[in-house]
Formats: C-alpha cells, sequence, structure tokens
C-alpha cells in the first residue's frame, strides 16, 4: 500500500501538524477479505476461550468421577498433535501451489490435509466413543462436561474445516484458480492454521497442565 | 414425527395470546395477499429481499426494530397495566404469563429494537460518510440482517405456538436449567438468540473492515465523522463480546439438550460461572447499544449548531476508552453475590471510571452548542432531551456502582429505572434522532416536523412521567418484576407510571402519524438537493436517496468535516467542470442467500426447540447448500456503465448547484 506524504494547507491540517499522511482509498478485495477474515477468527478465539475458561473453572470438578490424569491418553494426544501440525504444513503447500496456479500439487496437498484431519477425527472420536462406553461420558461431572465441550468444540470446527477443505478441492476442479476462489482458499488456510493454535492451547491446557496428577 | 410438539403447544384456554397472534397473523396475511395482488411481489423481491445494497438492508434492519418496537412496547404497556391494578389482587395476568412478557419484553427490545435499529442506521449512514460504494462483505451483510430477522420470527412464534421463557431477559440458571424450567420457553429464548446472534457477528465483522479498510481517499482515521468513530467502537465490541454470549447459551443449551453440567446443581456445576460470562457480554452489550447513539448526537448537535464538533480528538479518546473500559466492570452486576470487598471495590471504582469519558462526551456536544447558531429541528429536539435525560440515567448508574448502595438497590424498581433511564434516553432517543436526520438522505423526502416534535415532547413527557415514579418506588423496596403486591406505598407511584405510558404510547402514535403525513406530502416534502439540513460529511455530498453506486467518483476528503469544506470552497462548481471522465462502476449483483438461508436457519431453530431431529438436519443441509450454491455462481458482480453513471451524476449536480452557490458564499 502506498502511502504519499503530502504537506497539508490550512485546511486540511487544522491541528498543525505539518505532515499529513493520505489516506490512498479503499483497500483491493484481497485485503478486504483477508482481513474481514482475521476479525472472525478473533472472535472465534473469544469463543474458544470462554469454553477454556469453563474448563479451567470446572476441571477440579470431578464429582467422584475421574480425573484428568486417570483418563487421557498421552500417545493418542501426540500422534493427534502430529496430525494437525503435519496438516498445517500439508495446508501450506497447497497454498503455495494455489499460488503459483499448479493443480497438481493443490490436489496433492489438499488430500493429504484432508486425510491427516480425518485421521485426527478418528483418533479423536474413538477417544469419546471410548470414554462414553466407560460411563464417563459429558454428563458425569462437571469436568468432563467441560473436558467435551472445549475438545468437541475444536473437534466440530475440524470437522467444518474438512467439509470446507472438501467444498474448495471442487471449486478448484470446476472453476480453477478464479480470483474469488483464491480470496476463500486464502480464508481456508487461515482457518485451518487457527485450528492448530487453538489445538496447541487444548494440548497444553487440558492435557498437560489438566492431566497432571 | 414432531417431537415434543403437539395440538397442547397451542394456548387455547389463554385468550390474550391467541388474539393477539390471531391479529398479526391476519395483517400479515392481508399484506402478504394486497402485495401479491398488487404486483409487487416481483419488485419487493428484486428490489429489496434480495438486495445486497447497504442502504436497502439498513433501511430493512429499521424497519423490523420499528416493527419490533410495536411489540415490545404492547408487552410494556401491558406489564404497566398490571401493575397498576394488581395491588392486593391477581391483576389480570396470571404469574406464568407475567413472567413471560417481561422475558420476552427485555428480550425483544434489547436484540430486536435496539440491536437492529443502530445496526440499521450504521449499515445505512457509514459507508456514505466514508465516501465510498458499498460495506466491506455485501452478501454477508444480506445474511446478517435475514439472520436476525429469524430470531425475532421465532420470538414471535412463541407466542402462540409453546411458550416463551420465564426467566427474564438474560435466563439466568439454575432456574433456566431443565429442572426448573422443563418446557420450551428456554428453548425459544436461546435459539433465538444465537441464530440472531450469528447475524449480529456478522455485521459486526462487516463494519469493522468497512471503518478500517474501506475509506475513500484522504480519509484519514482522523477526519472520520465521529459516527464513524462510534460505529468502529461499537462493531469492536460486537466481535469481541458476542462469541462470549454465543459461548455461554452454548453451554446453556448442552445444560438443556445434553445433560451437560456447566451451570447445574449436580455434578460440580457453577452457577457463578454463568453471571460472569453473561455478564462479561453483557456489559460491553450496552455500550454497544449507546456508543453509536453518542456518534448520531454528535452529528446531529454539530450539524444543528453550524459548527465543527468540539474537542473531535478528545471524543475519539473518550469513544475508545469506553470501548476498553467497558470490558472491566461486568463484576458491577452483581455485587450481591459474594465476590467480597475488595473485589467489588475494585469493580465499583471501574465503572464510576467510565463516568468520565461519558462526562466528556457531554462537556464537548454542550461547548458545541456553545456559541452556535442552533436550529431546533426534530433531530436536535432529540439530541437535547438526551442530553437530560441520559445525565440522570448516568448519575443513577454511578449511585447503583457504589456496592454499598447496591446492596439496597439492585434487583429494585431503582434498577429498573437506571437501566430504562440510559437506555430509551440514550439509545432510543438516539435512534429517533438518527432516524429524522437520515430518513431525507435515505428516501428523498423530509419528514414533517410539526409531527415529529409532538412525537418528541409526548415521548420526552411520557418517558418522565414513567420512570421517575419507578426510581422512587425502588427506594420504597419495591423489587422488580412482580405480578402482584400488597405494599400501599408503592400503589400510587404506579399509577402514576401507567399514567406515564399512555403519554409516551402518543409518542409513538405521533410518530407513526409523522410517517403517514409525511409520505402523503412526500412532493411537498421532497428534498432535491440532497442536503436538507446543511449538513457536514460526505452522505450528504451526494442526492436523496443515493445512486446505488453512492458516488461517482469516490470523494477526495481534505479534512474534518469534509462536505463542509467542499461546501466552503465552493468545489461543486469546479468539481464538475475539471471532471475527469466518468467511468463504469461494478456493484455486486444481488443475491437470494440471505433470505434462503435464513429461511432454513428458521426451519432448524423452530425444529431443535421442539427436538424435531429430522428437520433439524434437512434445515442444516439446506444452509450448507445455500452457501455451496453461492460460492458457485460466476457473476457476483454487474457493470454500470459509465454513460449511465454520467447520467445520473449530472442530474444530482444539476439539482444541487443552486444550493451550493448559497453556502459557497458563507
Ligand atoms: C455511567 C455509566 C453507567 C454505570 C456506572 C452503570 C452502572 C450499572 C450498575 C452498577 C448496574 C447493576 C445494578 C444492579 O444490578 O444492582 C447497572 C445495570 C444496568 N445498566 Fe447501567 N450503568 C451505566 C450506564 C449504562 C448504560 C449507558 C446502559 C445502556 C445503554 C446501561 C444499561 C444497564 C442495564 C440494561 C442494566 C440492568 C441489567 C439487568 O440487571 O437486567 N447502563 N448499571
Ligand atoms: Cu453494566
Amino acid at each position: 500500500m502506498a502511502m504519499t506524504a503530502t504537506v497539508g494547507h490550512a485546511h486540511a491540517d487544522p491541528h498543525h501538524i505539518g505532515v499529513v499522511i493520505e489516506h490512498p482509498g479503499p483497500a483491493s478485495k484481497r485485503i478486504v477479505t483477508a482481513y474481514g477474515f482475521w476479525v472472525f477468527l478473533l472472535s472465534d478465539i473469544v469463543m474458544f476461550s470462554c469454553f477454556f475458561a469453563a474448563y479451567a473453572v470446572l476441571s477440579g470438578q470431578t464429582a467422584d468421577g475421574p480425573k484428568g490424569s486417570e483418563i487421557f491418553e498421552q500417545r493418542n494426544v501426540a500422534i493427534e498433535t502430529v496430525c494437525l501440525l503435519l496438516s498445517s504444513f500439508t495446508c501450506g503447500m497447497a497454498s503455495i501451489a494455489a499460488d503459483v496456479r499448479n493443480r497438481f500439487w493443490f490436489y496433492l496437498g489438499m488430500a493429504v490435509t484432508c486425510v491427516l484431519g480425518v485421521i485426527f477425527l478418528v483418533i479423536e472420536f474413538r477417544e469419546f466413543a471410548d470414554l462414553v462406553a466407560r460411563g464417563y461420558g459429558p454428563s458425569r461431572s462437571a469436568f468432563l462436561t467441560s473436558f467435551f465441550s472445549l475438545v468437541g468444540c475444536h473437534g466440530l470446527h475440524v470437522s467444518a474445516g474438512v467439509l470446507w477443505l472438501l467444498t474448495m478441492m471442487a471449486q478448484v476442479f470446476a472453476k480453477g484458480f478464479r480470483a474469488d476462489v483464491l480470496r476463500r482458499m486464502m480464508c481456508f488456510a487461515l482457518f485451518w492454521h487457527a485450528l492448530d493454535i487453538i489445538w496447541v492451547g487444548v494440548f497444553s491446557v487440558v492435557y498437560l497442565l489438566g492431566g497432571a496428577p | 414425527m414432531l417431537g415434543k410438539l403437539d395440538w397442547s403447544a397451542i394456548p387455547f384456554d389463554q385468550p390474550i395470546p391467541l388474539v393477539a397472534g390471531a391479529v398479526v397473523l391476519v395483517a400479515i396475511l392481508a399484506v402478504l395477499i394486497w402485495v401479491v395482488v398488487r404486483g409487487h411481489l416481483p419488485y419487493l423481491w428484486h428490489e429489496w429481499i434480495t438486495s445486497v445494497d447497504h442502504k436497502r438492508i439498513g433501511v430493512m434492519y429499521i424497519l423490523l426494530a420499528s416493527v419490533m418496537l410495536l411489540r415490545g412496547g404492547s408487552d410494556a404497556i401491558m406489564m404497566r397495566i398490571q401493575q397498576a391494578v394488581a395491588y392486593q389482587s391477581q391483576g389480570y395476568l396470571p404469574p406464568e404469563h407475567y413472567n413471560q412478557i417481561f422475558s420476552a419484553h427485555g428480550t425483544i427490545m434489547i436484540f430486536f429494537v435496539a440491536m437492529p435499529f443502530v445496526i440499521g442506521l450504521m449499515n445505512l449512514v457509514v459507508p456514505l460518510q466514508l465516501g465510498v460504494r458499498d460495506v466491506a462483505f455485501p452478501t454477508l451483510n444480506s445474511v446478517g440482517f435475514w439472520l436476525t430477522a429469524t430470531g425475532a420470527l421465532l420470538v414471535n412464534i412463541s407466542l402462540v405456538v409453546g411458550e416463551f421463557a420465564r426467566t427474564g431477559w438474560l435466563a439466568f440458571p439454575p432456574l433456566s436449567g431443565l429442572s426448573y424450567s422443563p418446557g420450551v420457553g428456554v428453548d425459544y429464548y436461546a435459539w433465538s438468540l444465537q441464530i440472531s446472534g450469528v447475524g449480529t457477528l456478522v455485521a459486526g465483522i462487516n463494519l469493522v473492515t468497512t471503518v478500517l479498510k474501506l475509506r475513500t481517499r484522504g480519509m484519514n482515521y482522523l477526519r472520520m465523522p465521529m459516527f464513524c468513530w462510534t460505529t468502529l467502537a461499537s462493531n469492536l465490541l460486537i466481535v469481541s463480546a458476542f462469541p462470549i454470549l454465543t459461548a455461554t447459551l452454548a453451554m446453556l443449551l448442552l445444560d438443556r439438550y445434553l445433560g451437560f453440567h456447566f451451570f447445574t446443581n449436580e455434578a460440580g456445576g457453577n452457577v457463578m460461572m454463568f453471571m460472569n460470562l453473561i455478564w462479561a457480554w453483557g456489559h460491553p452489550e450496552v455500550y454497544i447499544l449507546v456508543l453509536p447513539a453518542f456518534g448520531i448526537f454528535s452529528e446531529v448537535v454539530s450539524t444543528f449548531s453550524g459548527k465543527a464538533l468540539f474537542g473531535y480528538r478528545s471524543m475519539v479518546l473518550a469513544t475508545m476508552a469506553i470501548c476498553v473500559v467497558s470490558f472491566m466492570v461486568w463484576l458491577h452486576h452483581f455485587f450481591t453475590m459474594g465476590a467480597g470487598p475488595d473485589v467489588n471495590a475494585i469493580f465499583g471504582i471501574a465503572s464510576m471510571i467510565i463516568a468520565i469519558p461519558t462526562g466528556v462526551k457531554i462537556y464537548n456536544w454542550l461547548f458545541t452548542m456553545y456559541g452556535g447558531r442552533i436550529r431546533f429541528a426534530t433531530p436536535m429536539l432529540w439530541s437535547v432531551g438526551f442530553m437530560v435525560t441520559f445525565i440522570i440515567g448516568g448519575l443513577t448508574g454511578v449511585l447503583v456502582a457504589v456496592p454499598p448502595a447496591d446492596f439496597m438497590l439492585h434487583n429494585s424498581m431503582f434498577l429498573v429505572a437506571h437501566f430504562h433511564n440510559v437506555i430509551i434516553g440514550g439509545v432510543l432517543f438516539g435512534a429517533f434522532a438518527g432516524f429524522e436526520y437520515w430518513f431525507p438522505k435515505a428516501f428523498g423526502f423530509r419528514l414533517d416536523e410539526r409531527w415529529g416534535k409532538a412525537a418528541f415532547w409526548f415521548t420526552f413527557t411520557g418517558f418522565w412521567i414513567t420512570f421517575m415514579p419507578l426510581y422512587i418506588a425502588g427506594m420504597l423496596g419495591m423489587t422488580r418484576r412482580l405480578q402482584h403486591y400488597d405494599v400501599a406505598a408503592w400503589r400510587p407511584w404506579m399509577i402514576v407510571a401507567a399514567f406515564g405510558m399512555a403519554v409516551l404510547s402518543i409518542g409513538v402514535i405521533c410518530q407513526i402519524m409523522q410517517l403517514v403525513v409525511s409520505i402523503r406530502n412526500r412532493e411537498a416534502l421532497r428534498d432535491r438537493t440532497g442536503d436538507p439540513w446543511d449538513g457536514r460529511s460526505l452522505e450528504w455530498a451526494t442526492s436523496s436517496p443515493p445512486p446505488v453506486f453512492n458516488f461517482a467518483f469516490h470523494p477526495d476528503v481534505r479534512g474534518e468535516d469534509a462536505y463542509w469544506d467542499m461546501k466552503a470552497r465552493a468545489q461543486q462548481q469546479s468539481f464538475e467542470h475539471d471532471v475527469p471522465e466518468y467511468q463504469d462502476i461494478e456493484m455486486p449483483r444481488n443475491s437470494p442467500t440471505g433470505f434462503v438461508c435464513a429461511f432454513f436457519a428458521s426451519i432448524m431453530g423452530f425444529a431443535l426447540i421442539w427436538h424435531i431431529w429430522w428437520m433439524v438436519i434437512l434445515g442444516g443441509i439446506g444452509a450448507f447448500a445455500t452457501f455451496v450454491v453461492f460460492a458457485w455462481r460466476d457473476h457476483d458482480e454487474y457493470v454500470i456503465p459509465a454513460e449511465e453513471v454520467a447520467r445520473i451524476d449530472r442530474v444530482n449536480l444539476e439539482e444541487r448547484r443552486s444550493l451550493v452557490s448559497m453556502a459557497g458564499a458563507v
């Protein structure tokens, strides 16, 4: 963005600062879209922070049910984390491929991202199903309520992300790398990376801190 | 098949909601039939329902708010009558009905009157003031509006199908939990707020991005009109506070639907967590509402005093200070709930600190008027009325922010008087001022001043007669939300308040009359100049109503009060001579996405409330499919050719030349 500095005249400069940086006018669509999406992501993070806060408040309220250290499987969580971090990398590859209009690498990057995302979801789903089967469902205690909600909320976001990812692939297939498709791809990439950041929070707060005996 | 829904959901034994519902239904049907028979349907569909023009969407928001104001107002009248008669008797409203009415009243007034009114005004005006052609996300803007309308629809459906919450407008648990509120009332409440909350969030993102990223050349931050600043502040609050509401209601719903234990009394749930979360949204919410109103008053006061806004920079600073501090005071809503003296003291002081920037604003408005040539047109009357009224409301706010005082006044009628004092005196007066002020811009003709002034005086006096007695009743120990009472000392004040309500209602009728009379006389009231009030900011630089593209050229801004500046230098004429060549303008194409999406959201919301799971899935798939179809379209813009732009713009310039040469001499 080019900012031009002009010397203001009397009218333009009521506060006698001398030099006025003139605003160059409306930003381009790409910038506007990305900016708006950033604002959305920030609001989404605020929403997550409420579930984090609830977890912090309720994690001790086990109501004679299991504690975190008794039910968390660090090995699974490690695999989940690796999946998500790797998927961020492949998502980045797909973004670059989209920028240079390379379909092959785009599809490959997105497909791998999708697979990693699905693996993550399957592991999470099995963890949940296993807990419920053992009688440790979300209604067992306030601790489990907050655990299922926070992790599940992230999981729902990942599911939505996978749906979006598939839609993006279909869009590129049908429409090619059109400007609006590229803008959406940029938003998708931001979304996916943001989920990764949130997972780092979930991993640290829920599984590491909450898993301490 | 239909979940919990069966014939017992319709309150055949209660005449009031049934009759009201029937009347509304007949009215809606009549309007629909009229529209179809007169052949207006294509026009409505193409020009309004599917419109992505920020001006049209703004108008629809305001229309929604006005209709809902009548609904919320009817609730208010019923409550005032009940409290006037229910002395040592049951009155005419049974308790479970009365409880639904005050809950619906609060919910409707905040979420479906105040919010859409200010969002509508911001939508209508801000892009014009910034000198640009549109908002950042036009189609999403339409989605946001229609989702808000969905929420309003669900609340109104609850009148006849099922029931509404009996929990008050914030549905505190454990009362709102499944064990104490097993019916669908709280579900109606929560789902309509969830759906309209998404709409509000979308509007917030859209407006933040618009103000920060779409400004015309030279529109530096410190040259933006005050209304743009307060819009920015208010929408920053929306994007940071509404997700808290969404999360909180989601937790409440999880408790109710899936047996979670966020806020239950069993299994370690924590009710105070609800209080903290809901007020962490709730206090910023009151500033989300009132900041845009502050912006409107700033515009109006400066225009009608014929002076630049006094202390522009301090006003900006005060606005942003309020924006930040409003997040640090939420605990003052539950001083009495055991936080302890230290915490209470800190939050009490923080609350009082908010009064400082607010005071700065009041002084700035007064100094703007000082020495000005003041014209007391209707918008200005609302503004002056606001200053007088709001100061009282602010002072009582500071009073209840003193924890020891609040232990006496919390949940009393005094509190009811406080927040009506700030919300009616601040937000509603602001909305009315903005309505009167920008109506000519939106529709091309002015509103009748005589009816407008009558509306102001009746509403203003009506307000004082209604709410001052509530302060007194509160100090006499009357608590809020009483369906009946036995204390003789309260009775006279309740009767006075009911009388005040009647005066207020005359004000509302005057406002409706004003609209009717003005539409009748629209030719006489026509505004051909685009600048009926001798305005100062860029919305007055284009015709009334503005063309779809707002401005043929992005205006060049050289300082504060951009349009005043142009007029003073009679730039308009030279503007016309050295016009660069007109160019094609690309505008976003209309789209039914918002409407269709809201249609599915309504189905989904209704199905969720009544546990009709197959319908939930259907609605969800429909909403997703709508978005995919939207993403698939090939042409999202259309081009207005340069000749057409030139033709429209020349007409505009022609019509206003006389005015400009006059103002140029000033
Ligand atoms: C000087 C500024 C203000 C201060 C210090 C202040 C303080 C307070 C306090 C301490 C309460 C809680 C009292 C109680 O529950 O016992 C309260 C309630 C309330 N205030 Fe204010 N207030 C201020 C301005 C406003 C404004 C500008 C609005 C709205 C536009 C507003 C709307 C409300 C509402 C809606 C409630 C009651 C909510 C409920 O309990 O249902 N206040 N205020
Ligand atoms: Cu507050």
